[in-house]
């Protein structure tokens, strides 16, 4: 199971996050999570509500750290406590919704060009040019929305799922060691949902990202990524790699989950969006 | 004809220097979404150091940059209490204005500072072109806003300035980014104070005198020349419509005082009138909405 060192990108050991501690509320969100992603690894996270996936990318993001005792390594640098905005040079994430990935006020440009210098110091240097307009509108193309020649329109004009799309390109654009992405086509109709979802399979394809991609959909979940996470009250209860996700179905998936959880599977929100 | 042309440049003037101030408000209020009431006493910080430099017989010049330089530092204690404490922004902004009331003072050493007898930037900038009274105000005030205004154009489009402009609309988007947001909140905050405390010291050395108690409600009459601005140029999202908004709406705001007080408004009722004037601005949208029985979203408290 434990790879090595050197190979992986991203490495969590003993990984625990209680909220309210000490309190009536508290809330074991994490209980004890190890997990490491190899290189140009797709991995599919699902899991019922609360399960703890969410808090799981919050914590490869630096939103938060980890309870003492656990380990973040992202690249081989130890990351466990560093500020969030310092986590941005080796990971980037869409988040479900689409105003949080994008900035209403600015343009389209104006966001990508924000995107484009993550983790790097910002200089007082102009931050539009025309080598910078170029890459813009090369990766623009390639999604096929037509957003290439509306470099200077403002994001808050954009529909959802045009902002959802320009949020992948934000979080790719500089080539992240590690992409989350958090139920990131949720909220999209379903013709859109399909197609960020493309997009998302292109741009990790074509940029070799190791990503963790969380979703509801058990089909996309099994579709999608060369590997698969279950995750339930806080722990990883399910890791299928590649050989054996190949051929699996939703009922193993379910009947996997009751042999590792213990219990039935109820989950409603699961198994609707089957 | 006399007196039109003497109310124009007179608000002209005003427009320019006080075009400044909203300016500063802008930044905080609209830019960082950090609504800071310190600015009440960064205008008259700003005159104070001026004045103070000024009769020890600093240049007049070094002596405005001096207060710019403390307006800077004041707008980065204010985010400092942001950030680092997380003390709200408004209270952040209350806890300065009302401490920095005493350390004017303390300044000052007074409450009030003659600078008639001394040599002004307006002064050094008359023998300079030879202009006097209202054309040498306007020239000044002029030459400093478009100074300011071609710096912040440029720095607004800068690689810092473009994150500062997130700022108040995704904060979380940026630190996703690696943007530092308490920097930029520290950044935003001084460049703010600093613009504000420059109108200060110039506004003291233009009428002659430093007074304590001069910058009183100016945060609510920069918010009047912002809205007045916003309303002409139709909620602007340019750098350069935001820049020029803010001029032409102080301008205007300005116009309509002076009319007002040749009018025979008591002086005295002139904060009153700025401030039904923004809460008829706040206000009126909401109230139409209602009467249309539109859908309205619940007051805010922050
Ligand atoms: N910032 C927070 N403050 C307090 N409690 C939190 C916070 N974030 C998560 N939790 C709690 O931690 C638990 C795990 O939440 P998390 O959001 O990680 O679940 P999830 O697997 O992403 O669920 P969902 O599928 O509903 O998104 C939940 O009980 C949640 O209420
Ligand atoms: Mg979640």
């Amino acid at each position: 199971m434990k790879r090595a060192a050197n190979h992986d990108v991203l490495n969590l050991t003993n990984i625990r996050k209680i909220f309210f501690a000490g309190t009536v509320d508290k809330v074991v969100a994490l209980n004890g999570v190890d997990l490491s992603v190899a290189d140009q690894e797709f991995v599919t996270v699902i899991g019922s509500n609360g399960a703890g996936k969410s808090t799981l990318l919050n914590v490869v993001a630096g939103v938060f750290p980890p309870e003492r005792g656990g380990k973040v390594e992202i690249q081989g640098d130890e990351v466990t406590r560093l500020e969030e905005y310092k986590h941005a040079r080796y990971v980037s994430r869409v988040w479900q919704e689409p105003e949080v990935g994008t900035s209403r006020n600015l343009s389209i440009e104006e966001n990508l060009s924000l995107a484009l210098l993550r983790g790097r110091p910002r200089t007082l240097k102009k931050a539009g040019n025309k080598k910078r307009r170029q890459i813009f509108r090369e990766a623009l193309a390639q999604i096929e929305l037509g957003l290439e020649d509306r470099l200077t329109a403002q994001v808050g004009t954009l529909s959802g799922g045009q902002r959802q799309a320009l949020s992948l390109v934000m979080a790719t654009i500089s080539k992240p060691s590690i992409l989350l992405l958090d139920e990131h086509i949720a909220t999209l109709d379903p013709r859109t949902a399909q197609t960020v979802m493309d997009l998302t399979e292109m741009i990790v394809e074509r940029e070799r990202m190791s990503t963790l991609m969380v979703t509801h959909n058990m089909e996309m979940a099994l579709r999608y990524g060369k590997r698969l996470i279950m995750m339930h009250k806080g722990k990883i209860i399910l890791d299928i790699g590649h050989d054996q996700k190949k051929d699996l179905k939703i009922t193993d998936l379910i009947a996997a989950f009751e042999r590792a959880a213990g219990e039935e599977f109820t989950d409603d929100n699961v198994l609707l969006s089957c | 004809m006399d007196l039109l042309i003497s109310i124009l440049s007179v608000a002209g003037y005003e427009g320019l220097i006080f075009g400044l101030v909203a300016i500063g408000v802008y930044i905080t209020f609209r830019v960082l979404g950090f609504p800071d009431l310190g600015v009440d006493a960064t205008f008259p910080l700003g005159g104070a150091v001026a004045a103070v430099f000024i009769v020890k017989g600093t240049n007049p010049l070094l002596a405005t940059s001096l207060a710019f330089a403390a307006g800077l530092l004041a707008g980065m204690i204010t985010g400092l209490l942001n950030t680092k404490l997380r003390i709200s922004a408004l209270l952040s902004g209350i806890l300065m204005m009302v401490g920095l009331y005493s350390v004017n003072l303390r300044i000052m050493g007074g409450a009030n500072i003659p600078l008639l007898r001394e040599i002004t930037a307006f002064d050094l900038f008359s023998k300079l072109t030879g202009l006097h009274g209202m054309a040498l105000s306007i020239a000044l005030a002029g030459l400093v806003a478009l100074f300011i205004f071609f710096i912040l154009n440029w720095f607004l489009r800068t690689e810092i300035g473009l994150a500062l402009r997130a700022s108040g609309d995704n904060e979380k988007m940026l630190r996703g980014l690696g943007v530092d947001t308490d920097k930029n909140i520290l950044i935003g905050c001084s460049l703010s104070n600093g613009l504000v405390a420059l109108a200060g010291a110039l506004v003291a050395q233009n009428q002659g005198f430093c007074d304590v108690g001069m910058g009183i409600g100016i945060i609510v009459m920069a918010l009047a020349a912002i809205i007045i601005g916003e309303g002409l140029f139709g909620h602007p999202k340019g750098i350069l419509s935001i820049l020029l908004a803010c001029f032409v709406g102080t301008f205007a705001y300005r116009l309509f005082i002076t009319l007002a007080l040749r009018l025979g408004l008591p002086p005295g009722d002139l904060k009153l009138i700025t401030s039904i004037l923004v809460v008829i601005a706040l206000g009126i949208p909401h109230l139409r909405k209602r009467m249309r029985q539109e859908w309205i979203p619940p007051a805010s408290r922050m």
